[in-house]
């Protein structure tokens, strides 16, 4: 390495190119900055893409070409889309987030920008966009995918796009609520082992009518059934607003963030 | 506006949980200057620093950077600012020229990164991820993500810690063209010789108190004044010789033929000695001023012991 050290000595640059000159950027050029970056690092990851790509996708090819679980009547594919959609969604938010943002803290890279013109909230925003961005890559491949299986949604988009929005809200709020209170090691074992709870144990593949009904009504409760739950009231039934499923994530954004905002810690 | 200090500390206290780190600590950074603060590992450097760059709350006293509060005005203060960190700070997975590019678009009137990259040597990693950049590396990276958007102010927390010789000089030329340029900059250290190097004004800290704090010269020239040491013939009359010079000197034979004189080393006290000399006859071989060096400064006021 000795090589790129060999800095000329006294390779003289006009005067004045440090001369101070401070300073920040616009806010909407900062954000639009951290989020094309945060989003870059996310997409160069290959444990994230695996978690927020591969297994959503494959999950959906498996259960739909195979009947591996009994998904009641109706083409499998129906019941299995808006679960796979929810998992996307938590993968994301939640486990993708709480991961990268515990490895932020732990590397020193929270605490280096919080020293630099980028306010915390615009920080928080850019990772809220850079989220955005992914769960919109992973909606658009999963759709072609579940359309490619034969799949027919009904249902309002709208009521769709809120679910989601809210759901991406809930699970938001808890992966940063992790991501900042635990080590990073804690938060990227607990994050991979709830993202499997939540898979097996969420609706998102196995019908919720298969557990005994006292485990269920609790599991109903979870963020990730309510998002998969309304989701499929919505496009396989066609039904109109999940009220009740919108509640549960409302509730769960209003805690997650909370809490995230209460206890987080920057280093 | 131009008197007022960049940074003014007054007694300040920061204590975690039992322990305290600073204790009744005052600093005075005078604009456009390099400040070195040096200190044994603990001393309550980095405390120091992280106060000022607004990470931490003071216990007691006060702090005013570039004349704000960095907790309260923390947001008028950051875009005015360099900070680098120890060590971290940047996405294990960004490539060296992306994070320099991102901090650069998080600036209004940025440095082109690309001059920086040249001037640390840093071209040939500009497309290596930051967790493959060696030690030396990720520390230039850093110091060019704090440099990057001209800030009045730049605090660096030990720069040139594990860099090789060529590297510490790009960085002290760095430090250099800063405060040519009108910056002002704090660094710690544990380097003496970057301290005499680059510091207009040296801060010794130990225990959380700034001990000593004046130019490297007033440093050097306090205390014990220095030593005189020639050779010559072995058993001179040191008596004789003590008679001629001032009360408070102290001469020794430390083995034959090998003299010191301890007290205030000027031109009379070695023009005494050599005239001495003369009417003795006696030749003062390898006469030899030795003035103390911050280090000796350093560890007169903070001890030799190791510390935990």
């Amino acid at each position: 390495m000795t090589a790129t050290t060999s800095t000329p000595a006294g390779t003289a640059y006009a005067a004045g190119s440090f001369a101070p000159a401070p300073g920040a950027a616009r806010t909407t050029a900062m954000i639009r900055a951290q989020a094309v970056l945060e989003t870059r690092m996310l997409l160069r990851n290959g444990e994230q893409l695996l978690l927020t790509v591969v297994i959503p996708a494959l999950l959906l090819v498996l259960f739909s070409g195979v009947d591996i679980v009994d998904t009641g009547a109706g083409k499998s594919v129906d019941f299995l889309a808006p679960g796979v959609l929810a998992l996307a969604v938590l993968s994301t938010a939640f486990t993708g987030q709480a991961i990268a943002t515990g490895f932020e803290r732990r590397y020193g890279v929270l605490k280096r920008l919080g020293a630099s013109p980028l306010p915390r909230w615009a920080l928080l925003t850019a990772k809220t966009c850079s989220v955005l961005v992914t769960e919109l890559l992973q909606v658009a491949l999963l759709t072609v995918i579940a359309f490619a299986m034969g799949w027919s949604p009904h249902g309002n988009p709208l009521t769709v796009l809120v679910l989601l929005l809210l759901g991406t809200a809930a699970f938001s709020g808890l992966g940063l609520l992790m991501a900042g209170t635990l080590k990073a090691e804690a938060t990227l074992a607990a994050a991979n082992l709830v993202f499997l709870l939540l898979l097996v144990g969420g609706g998102v593949v196995v019908p919720m009518d298969k557990f005994p009904g006292g485990v269920r009504s609790v599991l109903e409760l979870l963020p990730v059934s309510a998002l998969s739950d309304g989701l499929r009231d919505v496009l396989q039934h066609g039904a109109a607003t999940p009220w009740g499923d919108l509640g549960i994530l409302a509730v769960w954004a209003a805690v997650g963030l909370a809490l995230a905002g209460r206890f987080f810690r920057w280093e | 506006m131009r008197n007022e200090p960049a940074v003014e500390v007054t007694g300040l206290v920061k204590r975690y949980g039992t322990m305290t780190a600073v204790d009744g600590l005052d600093l005075a950074v005078p604009q456009g200057s390099v400040t070195a603060v040096l200190g044994p590992n603990g001393a309550g450097k980095t405390s120091t620093v992280e106060v000022c760059e607004g990470y931490r709350r003071p216990d007691a006293g006060t702090v005013r950077v570039l004349g704000l509060d960095p907790v309260t005005q923390g947001a008028a203060l950051r875009p005015r600012i360099g900070v680098m960190l120890q060590s971290g700070g940047v996405y294990p997975g960004a490539r060296a020229e992306e994070m320099l590019r991102h901090t650069a678009a998080l600036h209004a009137h940025p440095i082109d990164p690309a001059l920086l990259i040249e001037r640390l040597g840093l071209e040939s990693c500009g497309r290596t991820a930051y967790r493959r950049l060696s030690g030396g590396q990720q520390q230039r990276l850093a110091l060019a993500m704090a440099v990057v958007g001209r800030p009045e102010l730049v605090f660096l927390d030990e720069p040139t810690a594990g860099l090789d010789p060529q590297a510490r000089h790009a960085t002290w030329d760095l430090v250099r063209e800063l405060r040519a340029d009108g910056a002002t900059v704090v660094l710690t250290t544990h380097f003496m010789d970057e301290a005499e190097q680059l510091a207009d004004q040296v801060v010794i800290i130990d225990g959380g108190r700034s001990i000593a704090a004046g130019t490297p010269e007033e440093l050097c020239r306090g205390g014990a004044e220095g030593t005189l040491r020639f050779s010559g013939r072995p058993g001179l009359d040191l008596a004789s010789l003590l008679k001629a010079l001032p009360a408070d000197s102290a001469a020794a034979e430390l083995s034959p033929g090998s003299y010191r004189i301890e007290g205030k080393v000027d031109p009379q006290l070695l023009a005494t000695v050599t005239s001495w000399c003369a009417q003795h006859g006696v030749m003062p071989d390898r006469l030899a001023v030795e003035r103390r060096t911050l280090e000796d400064v350093f560890l007169e006021l903070t001890g030799r012991e190791l510390r935990r």
